[in-house]
């Protein structure tokens, strides 16, 4: 049988179109279906108005992320939130959808515990209200982010309408040097494609580079795909993937899972399949990244100078990038190094798994948090909090001086208590650094564990590799 | 509870001409609590439109006079990015928008919009400037939105083809509900899932 070859995404996509008719989008599959008490409401309320159940609860996993309290749980959230997150206990109880819930020892952010506990599995079509569901294409899955009417739309059929998306393959091949990781890679691919390049495309990383990454390197940089604009990103599973899910509550297990590994296989982009566009990266040529801005796509490495927006031919793109200097209080030309900051946050899905806080307690070990400086450390989920506290990592980071917390989204969108003050500079390993995303009138700047922590110990924006042999930032 | 429906809207606009605005300024995370869709419009660019009292910053275009009974948001580049909150949609259509023109808009927003009967109109940048140019020199601009024939126009501009996706046209001029639409593959999802049962 000669097949044309065919991308990882074309291969995922083929085998869930459960009918197309002309003129209308392919009606698609959905093997997992993730909820959250934000986005969901509205969406149980159609069901409930029709006369409707789930109709495959056990493809549908529900949990309490975003305004939960990462301190005092349920009784810290205020009257809204407290509705919210009972209305989510109550939806998932009526419909048998499996909640990880207030007292769950398992909670945590969607999609931090999605792969955690094995539901996600490469080759699946994986949503949520959420757009960050990208982060499940780490595992050769296709996952991505719909709003809540579509949510309505696969609790009630198990099905989504979807026109097909074009294929970007993202090639980084080389070595990174010590001190610069996974979340540089994602923040230099966005400097240079910029937060719309991505539109109507799927996302493929490729190359040595993406290879060399753990599981964990490979959410981080999936898990931003969105801030591109695109959908989805994925990476080709290959025995990494398999290790990492293999024996988790949820993968399969036995001969079945012989069998699952037997199909996975099978899913890498064919050699020869093509793309419909391709953007390449040096990994050997990077530096740790931090954004400048007020979106994820306005980064520099941390060495360079700020550009000047008379750079810059475009007259909008001359005045965004004025507006958000002046946002962010920085000056075109001068060095971020050096900038003083408020707060550290070490957390949210993009990094808070177990990974991210190894690295970031090595680092911080027989270091100081600086006085001037409030440092938080979330967890992604409950069950990282547990893992990290056997290791010990709490104590590294009470330690230095920063707070130690329960599992949640936290200040990567403060609509739970955690947030920023007016004014404030956080270094934050989120993914968004839209004005006032961490608080109404707040000041983010992205970056990685590692360079979140080397500016936690400074008390302003620094550089992770002087401190990686025992040196002073 | 019924779908949607648009056919076509003559209306003024107001110009919001920033880039990659994204859905945290539309409608920000704080008033993400709510559980139906109530109060949004009140509280669309909230950040940009209040000022720190509460009272409305007389600098923002949505709080000039002009910007009462406008129906269509002419915006910058790449508006709707970042999260996929329908709530962002749901607080335009809230405040009155019917239409939102731009250059390119996010795609989950786009497809939120469509689903909220908020039609994405997307132009040539040239074309957008001129529109931009044409308002300003006329405050009471009329512009309008034709679905039925897919064009764009206002006075001094014949229509222009905007593009937009069959199937949600379809569905915008005869009021199709989607997810009745998708319930009708129920035998066919069933048999995608006998197939696929492990
Ligand atoms: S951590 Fe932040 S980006 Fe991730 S799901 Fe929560 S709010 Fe969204």
């Amino acid at each position: 049988m000669s097949q044309k070859p065919q991308t990882l995404f074309q291969k995922i996509w083929d085998s869930h179109v459960v009918a197309e008719e002309p003129g209308a989008p392919a009606v698609l599959y959905i093997d997992l279906h993730l909820v959250h008490e934000v986005t969901s409401p509205q969406a149980f309320s159609v069901l409930t108005e029709r006369g409707l159940k789930v109709r495959r609860p056990e493809r549908t996993v529900a949990t309490m992320d975003h305004s939960i309290p990462t301190k005092g749980g349920y009784e810290a959230a205020d009257e809204l939130g407290r509705i919210q997150l009972r209305l989510l206990e109550s939806n998932a109880q009526a419909n048998g959808v499996r909640i990880y819930g207030l007292n769950s020892v398992q909670r945590g952010i969607v999609h931090v515990i999605g792969p955690e506990q094995g539901f996600t599995q490469p080759g699946m079509t994986i949503v949520c209200g959420d757009s960050h569901t990208s982060t499940h294409g780490a595992f050769g899955s296709l996952g991505f982010g719909i709003g809540t009417s579509e949510v309505g739309h696969v609790l009630a059929t198990q099905c989504l309408l979807q026109r097909k998306p074009r294929t970007c393959e993202v090639r980084v091949d080389g070595t990174l040097h010590p001190g610069v990781t996974a979340k540089d890679i994602i923040l230099a691919v966005l400097a240079k494609i910029g937060v719309g390049g991505g539109t109507g495309h799927v996302f493929e990383y490729t190359g040595s580079a993406i290879r060399a990454l753990d599981m964990e390197g490979r959410m981080t940089v999936c898990n931003m795909s969105i801030e591109g604009g695109a959908r989805a990103g994925m990476v080709a599973p290959d025995d990494k993937t398999f290790n990492f899910v293999h024996g988790r509550e949820f993968a399969p297990k036995g001969a079945a899972w012989d069998r699952a590994v037997t199909c996975w296989r099978e899913l890498p982009t064919d050699t020869g399949a093509a793309y419909d566009k391709t953007v390449t990266l040096d990994a050997g040529s990077l530096e740790p990244m931090v954004t400048f801005g007020t979106n994820p796509g306005q980064g520099v490495a941390i060495t360079q100078p700020l550009p000047l927006p008379a750079s810059l031919a475009n007259a909008a793109e001359r005045a965004g990038l004025e507006k958000s200097l002046a946002y962010m209080k920085f000056e075109a030309g001068k060095p971020i190094l050096g900038q003083t900051v408020d707060v550290v946050f070490l957390g949210s899905c993009t990094n808070s798994r177990i990974g991210d806080l190894r690295a970031a307690a090595n680092l911080l070990r027989g270091r100081k948090v600086a006085k001037t400086v409030r440092m938080m450390v979330v967890p992604g989920s409950q069950s990282v909090k547990q893992a990290a506290e056997a290791e010990g990592l709490d104590k590294v980071f009470k330690e230095a001086g920063a707070d130690w917390r329960e599992a949640g989204c936290s200040m990567c969108i403060a609509m739970n208590g955690d947030q920023l003050s007016p004014g404030q500079l956080a270094v934050s390993t989120s993914n968004r650094n839209f004005e006032g995303r961490q608080g109404k009138g707040g000041r983010t700047v992205l970056a990685s564990p590692l360079t979140a922590v080397a500016s936690a110990v400074a008390g302003k924006i620094a550089d992770p590799r002087p401190l990686l042999n025992g040196g002073q930032a | 509870m019924s779908a949607p429906k648009f056919t076509s809207l003559t209306a003024r606009c107001v110009v919001l001409p920033s880039v990659d605005v994204d859905t945290d300024q539309i409608i920000p995370a704080r008033f993400l609590k709510i559980t139906d869709k109530l109060g949004l419009g009140e509280k669309l660019f909230c950040d940009w439109r209040y000022l720190d009292d509460g009272s409305p910053n007389p600098m923002f275009i949505l709080n000039q006079p002009e910007a009462k009974g406008a129906k269509i948001l002419v915006a910058g580049h790449n508006f709707g990015c970042g999260s996929s909150r329908e709530h962002a949609p749901w607080a335009l259509v809230g405040f009155g928008f019917q239409a939102v023109i731009s250059t390119m808009f996010a795609d989950i927003f786009q497809g939120n919009s469509l689903k909220n009967g908020l039609i994405p109109v997307v132009i040539r940048p040239a074309d957008h400037a001129a529109l931009i140019g044409a308002r300003g020199q006329s405050q009471n601009l009329q512009v309008t939105v034709d679905l039925q024939a897919t064009t764009v126009s206002w006075p001094g501009q014949a229509p222009l083809k905007f593009p937009i996706d069959p199937f949600s046209r379809r569905c915008l001029l005869d009021g199709v509900d989607e997810l009745g639409y998708l319930q009708q593959f129920t035998k066919q999802a069933e048999a995608y899932e006998a197939a696929h049962a492990k």
